[in-house]
């Protein structure tokens, strides 16, 4: 093999380019957080929790005001790069009620121009059960796109197709001593919960309890966003038993 | 307290006096001295050794001014008339008494501060037994963490004469409304262990506080305790308010040094391994010495070493002889315990770290056992202090290196203390992170004028060099987060009002502040449960202590690991708690923190290298050591004193690069990240590095040698000084050491909450991890006042990056190079750790993708 068909294959091995088959769709998981659909022209990102530095500074923590502005630039340059027709926000999109109205007016344009050109669909979660004042895009509970459907929150047993974020995955491996965590998409073929996006959103480990029953263990595997690459870890070596 | 009969000081009020001849005692010099001090209204340090009567001097004083102010005693007023008038209905009447009584002057005289809260209580019991005896109408109490609430309240509206307490608790007090009134009748502030406060975070919030104090008394003195130290002069510093130009000290007293110690080096038939810290081959003369004397405190330098010892001890206690453990993990109760049968002289030895450093007297300790390095003369002196608290005695003790450098470390500590020269840390500039929360604390106090606070902190000795800005940015921070994009106005926690002081914007603010004050920012501790082997879901179970969770998150459920004394199998972990069961197995998978967390000296350092390179010395050390040298000399070269030696050498299908700066694990840590980062530069395809205290290692797949021939490596340009430029500031980018510097940084300044246990299931969506907004601020805002912060705690702290630049400079020019055919004698300890330490940098990704390869060969198999 030469050396540009072993990178060629390098590329295409789906362990590291986060491909993967969801209820006979092919998604891709992207190293920025957010997952591609090819075929639909679809980007899906969860969990933005856009201005939750503010929100957590009106109750008294005055950490770095700037997470909005830094999660709207990594969303822009996955859109900018993958050019979708189609962006769905899964839930949890604002980090509460009041921020589509209190978004300081650069960061309101600075959205506005992501989603310009582009068909965008909001998501009701739980910090954002209303639909976005004054900001545009369509809003919707659920979202059913073929096999698929689209929600903020997982629903408890098997879901066939479901596509959802709200726990926030992250998975952490041991490889030659040493524990390694990162954030993560996970899907056994059946559902899908996507890692959280938004620079403030933290990971719960996919052994923790809320996460009981969702998957087949046998199935799971977990994308764990590399700085580049997906890196593709089964559920058993990660520590799911179901 | 001595039995001379020295003439009994007029100065003394009879009651003392009598007291003191009643014993056939007579105060010695330098407890007179203090005295003098006193009547000057002088503050003063006190710098003697351990069992020199330091702290019954450091209290005289205050109990002779005590007795003799005048101050009628609570016992002698007559009985407060406000029940009868309020029976009597009379309420007009009742309400004066009432205000009458609220005007009584507080009777706070003296505060003593000590590191350790056991310390407060221990020094209590034994202030009692003087005051008793004198028949003195004086209150001791204390006050820390653990004090009821009801009492601590108490406390403040009717205070004793004299409080013992910690800094923690001295914030606190000046962040009470009460404080003006509580401290308006201060006098002096004591302060013991002086010398192991001032090096750390909680040394600065101390000097603020001393500084508020200063504003809230006038004339207050303080009177600092110390071990001996380097340098006198910043610890003198410390105790008085520093002009803006200048310096002034306070006064000094030196206690007579006391007898020499009586220390010698573990002479063991065994073989002195080439490496590793397990002291496994001294073990049997260790339990030779223990059983040969009444009590033996034997010291190691980390917990997991403790644990080692202990075990390995009770493996070879045929006469099953009672030798404790005593380290920081293990449950209060259980340390209690230990101290309690230490003092009544039910132990033959207990296995401790630092934990027993400290002035506490448990015992009559008789030798002192040191096991491993013992890193710095000063503290091995402390240490060996313990051994004997009878100060004309010479306390013994035996120190046992565990591997062969440490044979030469010991050798130099030994030559140390002979001549009694002293490396305790230099004094840094005070935090900005302690800066910050004490600004917060001064308004949740009262409210303050900016301008007078700057001169109230600048007069603290570690903050004697702070400038305005720093000073109003660190304002800004606590006021609205100080960042440029000026969005939190709203939120301001503190405000400046029209009368142009600032003050604490709404209640809450002042609560968080009191949950989080302090500058100790613990790991994250999980709880350790002992269940039975095997339990699915494991509840319950006896409490063993507390483990740092980044340790337990190393492992995988069915690793063995020592803990408490037991060879323990994980179970499982929930929350925050650690489920073990005991297990059979002799060979567990110890911790990985084999180094000492306190780096090696560099007074003691450059005396190992002294004796590197001075052949003469070699015979000093033994047989082995003495031999191991002469064929470094043949095989490749012993350093000279200020050269840096570098080898290279392929071993094994690698090509290694091996150096010996002897200056501390931390500091070759920091090097190794960063000639890595070079040698990938310069296509040299380094693969990893690993650091001891003495040397560094890097390998790689790149012909180190015949680079080096060639003039495409240069040595110079690789040991450049410019490395601590873009190269750390590149480097800093992923270091997680970094991060949790920052973390830490970020907790004392209050821009994340500390974790509270049980408070950790909070939710997910209430906190921010600090390595996100480490994150966001690194790239959105370097130079924040926290990021700013963080850099300077690196540069002593974890990555030692002062004592790198101070490396980099002694040698330049002196860099000696030898291409070898294959490992030299001198390299082999280091190599040996090759396996033990993780890989590190950037490997991370890689071994990821390993994660994953894993996965791939399963799927191509089937």
């Amino acid at each position: 093999m030469t050396l540009a068909a072993a990178r060629k294959s390098q590329e295409q091995d789906p362990a590291a380019t986060g491909m993967l088959d969801l209820r006979g769709e092919a998604l891709q998981v992207d190293p920025s957080g957010v997952v591609w659909w090819p075929d639909e022209r679809l980007l899906i990102v969860a969990d933005l929790h856009l201005e939750k530095g503010a929100s957590l500074a009106s109750r008294g923590a005055l950490i770095p005001p700037y997470d909005t502005a830094a999660t709207l630039a990594r969303l822009g340059e996955a859109i900018l790069r993958l050019r979708p027709a189609r962006v769905i926000a899964l839930g949890d999109s604002f980090h509460d009620e009041k921020v589509s109205t209190t978004l300081p007016e650069g960061l309101r344009q600075q959205l506005r121009g992501l989603m310009a050109g582009t068909e965008w669909v909001w998501i009701a979660g739980n910090h954002d059960p209303l639909p976005p004042a004054d900001i545009g895009g369509d809003f919707t509970a659920e979202l059913g796109l073929g096999p698929l459907l689209l929600r903020h929150e997982p629903q408890p047993g098997r879901a066939r197709g479901e596509v959802s974020g709200h726990l926030h995955p992250a998975a952490s491996v041991t490889v030659r001593g040493r524990s390694l965590r990162r954030r993560c998409a996970a899907c056994d073929g059946e559902r899908m919960i996507l890692p959280a996006f938004g620079a403030y959103t933290g990971g719960l480990n996919l052994r923790d309890d809320a996460f009981r029953g969702l998957f087949d263990p046998a199935r799971l595997n977990a994308y764990m966003l590399g700085a580049r690459t997906i890196h593709r870890v089964s559920g058993r070596r990660i520590g799911y038993t179901g | 307290m001595n039995t001379e009969a020295a003439p009994v000081s007029p100065d003394l009020p009879p009651v003392f006096a009598d007291w003191f001849s009643a014993r056939g005692w007579a105060p010695r010099r330098h407890q007179l001295d203090l005295l003098a001090a006193r009547e000057k209204g002088a503050s003063v340090l006190l710098i003697a050794p351990t069992g020199a009567g330091k702290t019954l001097a450091g209290f005289l004083p205050s109990l002779i001014e005590i007795h003799t102010r005048g101050y009628k005693p609570a016992t002698e007023r007559p009985e407060s008339p406000l029940r009868e008038l309020m029976a009597a209905g009379d309420t007009r009447a009742a309400l004066e008494a009432m205000r009458e009584a609220r005007k009584r002057p507080s009777r706070l005289h003296t505060l003593y501060v000590s590191p350790l809260k056991a310390l407060a209580v221990d020094i209590a019991r034994n202030l009692e037994t003087p005051i008793a005896e004198m028949g003195l109408d004086i209150r001791v109490e204390t006050r820390t963490g653990d004090t009821a609430s009801a009492r601590r309240q108490r406390q403040k509206s009717d205070p004793p004469d004299i409080l013992l307490t910690t800094p923690e608790q001295i914030a606190l007090l000046i962040a009470s409304k009460e404080a003006e009134e509580l401290f308006a009748s201060l006098k002096t502030v004591v302060l013991d262990e002086l010398h192991a406060l001032v090096t750390s975070k909680r040394g600065d919030l101390l000097a603020l506080g001393l500084a508020r104090l200063r504003a809230l008394s006038s004339n207050l003195r303080t009177v600092g305790l110390s071990a001996t130290v380097a340098d006198p002069d910043a610890l003198r510093r410390y105790l008085v308010p520093q002009p803006r130009e200048g310096e002034v000290l306070a006064d000094l007293v030196m206690a007579d040094p006391g007898a020499k110690p009586d220390v010698s080096i573990l002479a063991s038939d065994e073989r002195v391994p080439w490496s590793g810290h397990t002291t496994r081959y001294a073990i049997p003369d260790i339990y030779r010495l223990i059983s040969e004397n009444n009590l033996t405190l034997v010291f190691v330098n980390t917990r997991s070493q403790a644990e080692m010892t202990f075990q390995e001890l009770w493996a070879v206690n045929d006469d099953a002889l009672p030798i404790a453990l005593h380290h920081g993990s293990l449950d209060v109760g259980q340390r209690r315990k230990v101290e309690a049968a230490m003092a009544v002289g039910s132990l033959r030895a207990v296995v401790c770290t630092s934990t027993l450093d400290l002035g506490i007297d448990w015992g009559d300790v008789d030798q002192v056992i040191h096991v491993g390095a013992p890193k710095g003369a000063s503290r091995l002196a402390q240490r060996i202090g313990r051994a004997n608290h009878r100060i004309n005695e010479p306390s013994r003790a035996v120190l046992v290196p565990s591997n062969r450098f440490e044979v030469m470390e010991c050798r130099a500590a030994v030559a140390a203390l002979a001549e009694g020269a002293q490396d305790t840390p230099p004094l840094m500039p005070g935090s900005l992170d302690v800066l910050c929360q004490h600004i917060l604390g001064c308004a949740v106090g009262a409210p303050f004028d900016a301008d007078d606070l700057f001169c109230e902190v600048a007069s603290a000795a570690p903050y004697a060099h702070l400038n305005r800005e720093t000073f109003d940015r660190a304002l800004e921070f606590v006021a609205t987060g100080g960042y440029a994009l000026r969005a939190y106005e709203r939120h301001a926690r503190i405000r400046k009002r029209n009368d142009g002081k600032w003050r604490v914007a709404n209640p809450r603010v002042a609560q968080t502040y009191r949950l989080n004050v302090g500058t100790i920012v613990e790991e994250a501790m999980l709880k350790v449960r002992l269940v039975k082997a095997g339990s699915r879901t494991p509840r319950g179970g006896m409490w063993l202590g507390e483990i740092e969770e980044w340790f337990v998150s190393q492992m995988e459920p069915g690793d063995t690991f020592i803990f408490a004394g037991h060879v323990l199998s994980l179970v499982g972990i929930r929350e925050t708690e650690v489920y073990v069961s005991k297990t059979v197995s002799r060979d567990p998978k110890i911790p990985s923190y084999m180094g000492g967390k306190f780096p090696l000296s560099t007074y003691l350092a450059e005396r190992v290298r002294d004796m590197v390179a001075e052949p003469k010395q070699w015979k000093l050390m033994g047989a082995q050591v003495a031999e191991w040298l002469r064929l470094q000399s043949l095989r490749s070269v012993n350093p000279g004193r200020d050269q840096l030696l570098v080898e290279t050498f392929p071993r094994a299908g690698r090509h290694y690069l091996v150096c010996y700066p002897f200056d501390g694990r931390l500091c070759h840590q920091t090097l190794g990240m960063l000639l890595t980062r070079r040698l990938e530069r310069m296509g040299a395809r380094p693969m990893g590095f690993v650091a001891s205290e003495y040397a560094l290692a890097v390998w790689g797949l790149g012909d180190l040698s015949l680079l080096i021939d060639t003039g495409r490596l240069s040595l110079a340009d690789l040991f450049d000084e410019d490395m601590l430029g873009d190269d750390l500031e590149a480097w800093l980018d992923e270091s997680s050491l970094f991060k949790r510097t920052f973390r830490t940084c970020a907790t004392i300044a209050g821009l994340i909450e500390r974790r509270h246990p049980g408070k950790e299931k909070t939710g997910r969506q209430m906190t921010v991890s600090s390595d996100l907004i480490y994150d966001v601020l690194r790239t959105h805002e370097p130079n924040h006042i926290l990021m700013q912060a963080t850099r300077n705690d690196a540069r002593t702290g974890q990555l030692d990056i002062g004592r790198l630049g101070a490396m980099l400079s002694r040698t330049r020019g002196r860099i000696v190079h030898k291409a070898l055919d294959r490992v030299s004698p001198l390299a082999v300890p280091v190599l040996l750790d090759i396996g033990r330490e993780f890989i590190a940098g950037e490997a991370n990704e890689e071994l990821l993708a390993e994660a994953a390869d894993d996965l791939i060969r399963e799927a191509m198999e089937t």
